[in-house]
């Protein structure tokens, strides 16, 4: 009988785990210029080896299969993030990007774009998602003081809230644009739109890095996360220690979008949609929900990149403004529903 | 064996308390039950045994240790705790919330699905084991939870002697029906034969005086009376406690007192 969900989640992961190598490909192949299998294949064949030289090779090589993978990379953290942020609050519509984490960590990064702008690109990529990083461990932590309490968390407050914090970060961003020369406004929309198109090898080193360490350190608070979600003093009755358990979360949630933002810039409501549809498949055990999430996350930036070169060619939607017109009709309905998913009132 | 003891324990949050002075010894196998007024300080008494407040004067042990010396897993292996209310908004099926009471102990999958079934008929929540949490109502919820804190009560599932465990309900009647009311203080009286030490805050004071060895009667913070049911109510003290005129007869069959408005 409950065994009933979990044999089901186990096949929701294994699919999912199943359809990764067809989207990279397919990411890989499709563009502009669509490559066909055997030159896909040939040109795999010939990096492999070492060999960039053709035509082919050098569009997989140093064009799609780096900013197929960094979509992969952000997707999976932005999943893994979203879910465990909503385990966090207990709350459904705790998404970072809608609560003020990236906001905050845009904010973060910007300051860090003015005032470290002279240093080397290498250097900036490091103190850029430092900056990230404390910016969205702020947010957290201030939303997370004004929003709850111990009989739970207001979605009101905890909405306004990340209203707030991205408004200032947004302000804090013109700013930066008011000030910035050609490189850094190129930079800085690039950023502001989300866009895969800067994946380099410490870029995709950095992004890989933190998705390996968030792969493995986030499912060992599957069993305190379901507990929590009972209730924070509930959770403690079962042995959980819930204060430990919130400050690890938060600067592991600070580190995932503070990356993500830092590389890709701000991608919205995939940590909303992605944990929103998987919940509907497994139910809301973490143990299934965290690793499913992941590779969902992963799925849908890798085929939303892939439909954003796809969509208007030669010209390139940036997949920031695609994951939000999808992500943002989802959160109307969420809503709209929301008695129906068992949310709380405001 | 004494399972708890508190010695003139105080009890609340900063500086002022909330309880004063609450002395109280639990034996293997008592039925201990909490009455007071709203307010009283029946609920705080629960949460200091359970860790969420903080002893602020006086002694309270556990076992043979003090009560803060205990780690929180060690704690949840110990004793079971149902709250008052639950806030639990996300759809996990009845079973799945049941299942969440073996997180302090490690039996493996086929010790936990055995006790969950058993913790399952035990509440009659089995023919709604795989409805929506969410969706249920009040008294199923709240049997749903008895279930996922009977589940936790467990170490294995030997049904062996539960010495040493402390069972802590807060009104866990408030929303159950008659029959349900009555599985559940048959419940109670199984467990406690089995050396568990069970402390209930009920104001059904009629179910209380079937269903408890002593009863502790709190108001404003202190522990103002200790006996047996029949030791305790008297009309006159009843009566000044709740500050409304009462009468107090017995039971036909059971011999133990029950209390009704004049």
């Amino acid at each position: 009988m409950y065994g009933d969900r979990s044999s089901r989640a186990r096949r929701v992961i294994a699919v999912l785990t199943g359809l990764q190598l067809p989207a990279l490909l397919l990411g890989v192949a499709l563009g502009v210029v669509a490559l066909s299998p055997d030159e896909l294949l040939g040109a795999l064949a010939d990096m492999l080896r070492g060999d960039t030289s053709s035509q082919a090779a050098l569009i997989v090589g140093h064009i799609r299969l780096p900013r197929t993978l960094l979509a992969a990379a952000c997707g999976t953290i932005l999943a893994l993030c979203g879910a465990v942020t909503q385990g966090l609050f207990r709350n459904p519509l705790a998404d970072p990007s809608l609560i003020g984490v990236t906001g905050g960590a845009s904010l973060g990064a910007a300051l860090v774009m003015v005032l470290a702008a002279p240093a080397g690109l290498a250097l900036m990529l490091g103190l850029v998602s430092a900056g990230a990083f404390l910016g969205g461990a702020a947010a957290v932590v201030l939303v997370y003081r004004l929003a709850t309490d111990s009989s739970g968390t207001s979605v009101a407050t905890m909405l306004l809230a990340g209203i707030g914090i991205t408004a200032l970060s947004g302000a804090a961003v013109s700013l930066l644009e008011f000030h910035a020369d050609n490189q850094m406004l190129r930079r800085i929309s690039l950023w502001k739109m989300g866009s895969f198109d800067n994946a380099r090898l410490p870029e995709l080193g950095l992004a890989f890095g933190v998705t390996a360490l968030l792969c493995t350190v986030l499912p060992r608070y599957a069993s305190a996360l379901n507990a929590l979600l009972l209730g924070e003093s509930e959770a403690s009755h079962l042995g959980v220690d819930v204060a430990r358990l919130k400050r690890h979360l938060v600067a592991w949630v600070a580190l995932g979008v503070g990356v993500s933002v830092a590389l890709a810039g701000t991608i919205a409501f995939v940590g909303l949609v992605v944990p929103h549809m998987i919940r509907l498949l497994t139910g809301p055990d973490h143990r299934y929900l965290l690793p499913a999430s992941a590779l969902a996350g992963a799925l849908l930036l890798m085929c939303a990149d892939t439909a954003a070169r796809l969509l208007a060619p030669p010209a390139e939607v940036p997949v920031g403004i695609l994951t939000a017109l999808l992500g943002v009709p989802f959160f109307m309905s969420l809503l709209r529903q929301r008695r129906q998913f068992g949310l709380p009132a405001a | 064996m004494t399972t708890l003891a508190l010695h003139d324990a105080s009890a609340g949050w900063g500086a002022c308390p909330v309880l004063t002075g609450i002395s109280l010894r639990c034996k293997a196998g008592d039925i201990v039950g909490l009455l007071g007024p709203n307010g009283a300080g029946k609920s705080t008494l629960l949460r200091l045994i359970a860790g969420d407040t903080d002893l602020l004067a006086g002694s309270a042990e556990l076992g043979s240790k003090p009560l803060a010396s205990w780690s929180s897993a060690a704690r949840a292996r110990c004793i079971a705790y149902l709250p008052q209310a639950s806030s639990l908004t996300f759809p996990f099926t009845v079973s799945e919330v049941v299942a969440l009471g073996r997180l302090p102990h490690a039996g493996g999958r086929q010790c936990d699905m055995t006790l969950v079934e058993w913790a399952l008929a035990a509440t009659d929540t089995q023919p709604i084991a795989n409805r929506l949490y969410p969706l249920l109502s009040g008294g199923e919820k709240q049997r749903v939870q008895l279930a996922r804190v009977l589940c936790q009560l467990e170490t294995d599932a030997s049904g062996g002697s539960l010495d040493g465990k402390l069972l802590l309900l807060d009104e866990p009647t408030a929303a159950l029906d008659l029959r349900h009311q009555q599985d559940l203080v048959a419940l109670l009286r199984q467990l406690a034969g089995r050396g568990c030490t069970v402390l209930v805050a009920l104001h059904d004071i009629n179910l209380l005086s079937s269903l408890c060895h002593r009863v502790m009667v709190v108001d404003r913070g202190h522990g103002i009376a200790l006996g047996t049911p029949a030791e305790v109510f008297s009309a006159d003290f009843l009566q000044s406690l709740y500050g409304t005129p009462l009468c107090v007869s017995t039971h036909p069959t059971g011999g133990y007192p029950l209390v009704f408005p004049q």
